[in-house]
């Protein structure tokens, strides 16, 4: 009874620490401060998917929405300084509640509210889902963790489909074309060594992420934003590709995890005549290929997003 | 409850009154730099102490393993953070508190 109580207490005030960073991350009139909040957000978003009894998308909140997406604010909020600085302005987040008249945001959020109480009031005490479904299949699926299955297996669609929206994401950044300023040429010696000891270990996580998410929380996703994170750890250190490589091979391996993808759906689709129809005896190695051809292009596609501006062709220099 | 949860439950309390500590460093130390020594410092021990109340109660001496290395990345990371935002405050020239 007091192990319940306690329980709730902490799922309260979880939820509720949650909504006060959300109001006060989009409330505040600083922009620095508004990511900072927004990346404690994410961070306790990851607690209560964890409470919630959802490892793997924990992981991932963690480290996309928390980690990979901050990153990427962050450095959005350097080009926007680099950029307003040449006018003199400072810029600077309009406060949510000036703009419009007090009651129309409250009015259809109370709307939204009710609206999402009544679903939620309507829902069967206990929910039916499809867990059911997934345990019978299991076994024919390659892989022993459920979460895995259905992301690679029962719904590859699904993950075609998200790793096309990545590489649409890249190729808008890219035409966008703001380069990443303000990194020194040659990093402190503190920086310098942090990077030394910590990509090693991040490449190594992220090869155990991939491998342990056949039996256990883990996955491609995962995986592949902890090799983002090491490639944004060294791009912070002023660390470039190498000109021979910034050509055709980097492209190649961020088309590689989609295209393959495609090829193994085409693939499966003339062999059986079924989208993405395994046949069970490889099922477990086509997901293998695919996880690993996803990580590494989805690493080096979050890494390209966060440097910004595509790599200098050869006819720039 | 045996020994085992009784150790637990007093690194966790220990490591979480550090973590206060911590926290109210954060919170009324007068500048920048102070607040990241207190802020890491702190945590670093408390991380320590819960994670050594985790480590009693794993089930394994792999997941006992993986926790310490949880925490010696911390103290590596948290370390080389507060050193770069200290010298990035610095930079900008932020006066450090007199009394």
């Amino acid at each position: 009874m007091v192990t319940t109580l306690l329980q709730w207490t902490f799922d309260a005030l979880l939820g509720l620490v949650l909504l006060w960073l959300a109001w006060r991350s989009l409330a505040s009139t600083d922009l620095f401060k508004s990511i900072v909040l927004f990346i404690a957000f994410g961070l306790l978003m990851a607690l209560a998917w964890a409470r919630l009894d959802a490892p793997d998308i924990a992981i991932a909140e963690a480290a996309i929405g928390a980690g990979l997406t901050g990153a990427l604010l962050l450095g959005a909020l350097a080009r926007l300084r680099a950029v307003v600085n040449e006018e003199g302005v400072t810029p600077q987040q309009q406060p949510l509640l000036r703009r419009f008249p007090v009651w129309l945001p409250a009015i259809l959020l109370l709307w939204v509210a009710a609206g999402l109480a009544y679903v939620v009031a309507a829902l069967p005490p206990y929910a039916v889902g499809l867990s059911a479904q997934v345990a019978a299949n299991l076994d024919a699926s390659g892989v022993s963790n459920p979460v895995t299955a259905v992301l690679l297996n029962f719904r590859a669609y699904d993950t075609l489909l998200e790793m096309v929206v990545l590489l649409l994401a890249l190729l808008a950044v890219w035409s966008l074309d703001i380069p990443l300023a303000g990194v020194a040429a040659a990093p402190g010696l503190i920086l310098d060594t942090l990077s030394r000891q910590l990509v090693p270990i991040l490449i190594l996580v992220a090869a155990y992420l991939l491998w342990v998410g056949a039996h256990a929380p883990g996955g491609a996703f995962q995986a592949g934003s902890v090799l983002g994170a090491a490639g944004v750890l060294l791009l912070l250190t002023g660390w470039r590709l190498p000109p021979r490589l910034e050509g055709l091979p980097l492209r190649m391996i961020l088309v590689a995890g989609p295209g393959v993808f495609v090829a193994i759906a085409v693939l499966t689709t003339l062999t059986s005549g079924q989208l993405l129809q395994y046949p069970p005896v490889q099922a477990g190695l086509l997901i293998v290929i695919l996880e690993t051809v996803a990580t590494v292009s989805i690493g080096v596609t979050l890494a390209a997003l966060f440097f910004g501006s595509p790599p200098r062709g050869k006819q720039h220099q | 409850m045996t020994l085992s949860d009784y150790s637990a439950a007093v690194l966790l309390l220990a490591g979480a009154f550090f973590f206060l500590a911590g926290t109210l460093g954060l919170l009324r130390f007068p500048d920048v730099y102070t607040r990241l020594h207190a802020l890491t410092k702190a945590d670093n021990v408390g991380l320590g102490l819960i994670v050594l109340g985790l480590a009693v109660q794993a089930q394994s001496w792999a997941a006992a393993g993986k926790l310490v290395l949880i925490w010696l990345l911390v103290l590596l990371a948290g370390a080389s953070v507060s050193h770069l935002v200290a010298r990035a405050a610095l930079h900008r020239g932020v006066r450090w508190w007199r009394r």
